[in-house]
């Protein structure tokens, strides 16, 4: 009997729900985002890297593009994590005209 | 003017085959022409749901190839005045849903009927994107649940992408929100996310909330749509929701936990 007082008073409320909540909200938003972004984002990013690879050592996941919307802007946003990234030791000369074909070709 | 209704989920179980065949049911029950239509081809279910397993002679399939006509497909249902069950075929494959098929006996059910009812399978494949395909309404079965309403929220996605009137630039599908085997005191136990804790999620405007109930599988043993089922709290809500959807101002019900008394909340006898 003094248990169930007891229990009923002092036990911390059981909030699952609110938990299931968050994490619903949080990957939601993730997935609604990579819904409507536009096609051309993810060959973006590849020759994006393709350049930055030309004077860094740099792997797919160092870059992020996002594409979001704040009202009536919309904001690219491009960031390259440079921490781990190594530069080259061989800088192509920037005189040459870029062959992206090859570049590309040589991170994918 | 006919209107396309389809029942979908993304996840499986959550209740579309039951809703389907109560919203069918109501809609008939209420004097308007109705018909049901199973999609989901391999895995029909919808006839054993209404009770008229024994009477599929001729399907969605055989109309499609023009194997049958449509009258000769249709089963009109023996309870309910104005009601019609559209049965699918149980060996086919998904993919004899073609989409002039589909387009074809839509439009030819469109002169007939005032509504129809696309019962969707799970999923997000060909099968349950040819039901949504040509929905002027949409009602999103979602269960109070994780999985459930993130799948929800997929094929809101794809209802706002891939359905006809997305792809002709026509108004947007009409979208509502079916919340079913709800269960109000394990939402006042923080167990079990809560109407508004979906509705804030999903943004989509509620159309009815089902209470967990026995009744659904009573129901379903049987072959009765459960709206039928006038005593139980789910049949009640269903015929609730009807109502909403053809306009009428109704208050929610049975979203309260049964209240218990003081001395036993005290003592703790369940």
């Amino acid at each position: 009997m003094m248990m169930s007082i007891m229990e009923r008073l002092f036990r911390k409320r059981n909030d699952t729900a609110s938990v299931a909540k968050e994490r619903l909200q949080i990957v939601l938003a993730h997935e609604r985002a990579g819904r409507t972004a536009p096609d051309f984002l993810p060959l973006l990013q590849k020759e994006l890297l393709s350049v930055v690879a030309k004077y860094l050592e740099v792997e797919d996941e160092m870059i992020k593009i996002t594409l979001e919307k704040a009202g009536e802007v919309s904001v690219l946003e491009i960031n390259v994590e440079l921490d781990k990234a190594r530069i080259k030791k061989s800088l192509p000369i920037a005189e040459k005209p870029v062959d992206t074909k090859k570049a590309a070709v040589g991170i994918l | 003017m006919s209107k396309v209704i389809t029942i979908t989920s993304g996840k499986g179980g959550v209740g579309k085959t039951t809703t389907s065949a109560a919203f069918a049911t109501g809609l008939a029950q209420r004097g308007n022409k109705t018909v049901v239509i199973d999609f989901d081809v391999g895995l029909r279910n919808l006839d054993l749901i209404m009770g008229v397993e024994r009477r599929v002679v001729f399907d969605f399939i055989n109309v499609i190839n023009g194997d049958a006509n449509l009258n000769q497909a249709l089963i009109k249902d023996k309870r309910v005045d104005n009601l019609y069950i559209f049965p699918t075929s149980q060996t086919r494959d998904k993919d004899a849903l073609s989409k002039e098929g589909v387009a074809r006996v839509i439009n030819e059910l469109r002169d007939n009927f005032d509504y129809i009812i696309c019962d969707s399978p799970a999923g997000i494949e060909h099968g349950a994107l040819t039901a949504l395909y040509h929905a002027d309404a949409a009602i999103i079965v979602t269960n109070p649940e994780v999985s459930s309403v993130r799948d929800s929220d997929r094929i809101l996605g794809m209802l706002a992408s891939k359905s006809r009137r997305a792809e002709e630039n026509e108004a947007p599908v009409d979208e509502y929100l079916l919340l079913t085997r709800y269960s109000p005191e394990r939402v006042e136990r923080g167990e079990m996310l809560s109407i508004e804790d979906v509705q804030e999620i999903l943004s989509v405007p509620l159309i009815g909330v089902i209470p967990e109930s026995e009744a659904v599988l009573k129901a379903s043993n049987t072959g009765m749509p459960v709206i039928l089922d006038t005593e139980s709290t789910a049949g009640i809500a269903y015929g609730d929701a009807v109502a909403r959807f053809l306009g009428e101002q109704r208050e929610m019900r049975f979203l309260k936990a049964q209240k218990k008394s003081l001395l036993r909340t005290l003592f703790g006898k369940a």
